[in-house]
């Protein structure tokens, strides 16, 4: 029993570990690319984070409503690229850091200004992306 | 372009990510409520540690942050189980998930930084 239980997640501890590096590896770069200097607004990781949640809203509408993929897609874009590319734990952190360093104004924008980012990007992605699929299942379901 | 950097964030997130996926899991087992309290637990927790790392040498801030707190926590689970709530009907918890998280998160990096501070910054 527990053996099987190991032989089950072991792959999908593998591609969720592997997913993550990669997606680290992503928002690494991107704050390479894009470096916000000390008492900023934090822009990358806003975009970082609200690009990641644009994604998962596509790719999560498509598993459920279209996609019948592989069971370690999900663990390894889903779980692991995507949660490694955004974070929460910077975005709370850069907060508190705006507000030690005396941004009172920067670090309340940056506050509110990334969970409306995200919860937008997740909405729009994901009514969009099942509206499409909804337009293109009553095409084919016409003779 | 330095490639110690990216490996010190890629130890960090091949640790970080699997953690999360165990701690989701592991909550889930224990508590049958629709509330995702496996995101929440590990959205605070690596908020408090980022906290705490607060004056650290870079190299570790690279592969205990940037890799490990960064590949631990997530916005992009967070917000999508955050639409599905609201989809649900469940607008209050919807609604209750954002706010808990935000609060519970700056919470626990205002006491990380504040313990940092303390201890060795």
């Amino acid at each position: 029993m527990q053996h099987t239980a190991w032989r089950d997640q072991a792959p999908v501890l593998g591609v969720v570990a592997l997913g993550g590096v990669l997606g680290a590896w992503g928002r690494y770069g991107a704050s390479l690319l894009w470096p916000v200097h000390a008492g900023g607004f934090p822009w990358t990781i806003l975009a970082v984070n609200a690009a990641g949640c644009a994604v998962i809203g596509v790719f999560l509408a498509l598993l459920d409503e279209a996609w019948a993929a592989h069971r370690l897609v999900r663990p390894f874009f889903g779980t692991g690229v995507l949660g490694g590319f955004t974070t929460f734990s910077t975005y709370a952190v850069d907060v508190q850091r705006l507000f030690h360093d005396g941004h009172p104004g920067t670090a309340l924008g940056y506050l509110a200004a990334t969970p409306l980012a995200a919860l937008a990007a997740v909405w729009s992605a994901a009514t969009a992306t099942r509206r499409a699929l909804r337009r293109r299942g009553h095409r084919e379901a016409r003779p | 372009m330095n490639w110690q950097n990216w490996l010190l964030v890629g130890a960090g997130a091949a640790v970080g990510a699997p953690l999360r996926y165990l701690t989701d899991r592991a909550v889930r087992a224990r508590h049958d409520t629709v509330f995702p309290w496996g995101t929440f637990t590990v959205n605070v927790a690596g908020s408090l540690l980022l906290g705490l790392l607060t004056g650290v040498a870079w190299q570790a801030q690279l592969v205990a942050g940037t890799g490990l707190c960064g590949a631990l926590t997530t916005y992009s689970t967070f917000s999508y189980e955050t639409l599905r709530l609201a989809e649900e009907d469940a607008a209050l918890l919807a609604a209750a998930n954002v706010g808990l998280s935000l609060a519970a998160g700056l919470g626990a990096a205002f006491l990380g930084a504040g313990l940092a501070h303390a201890w060795w910054a």
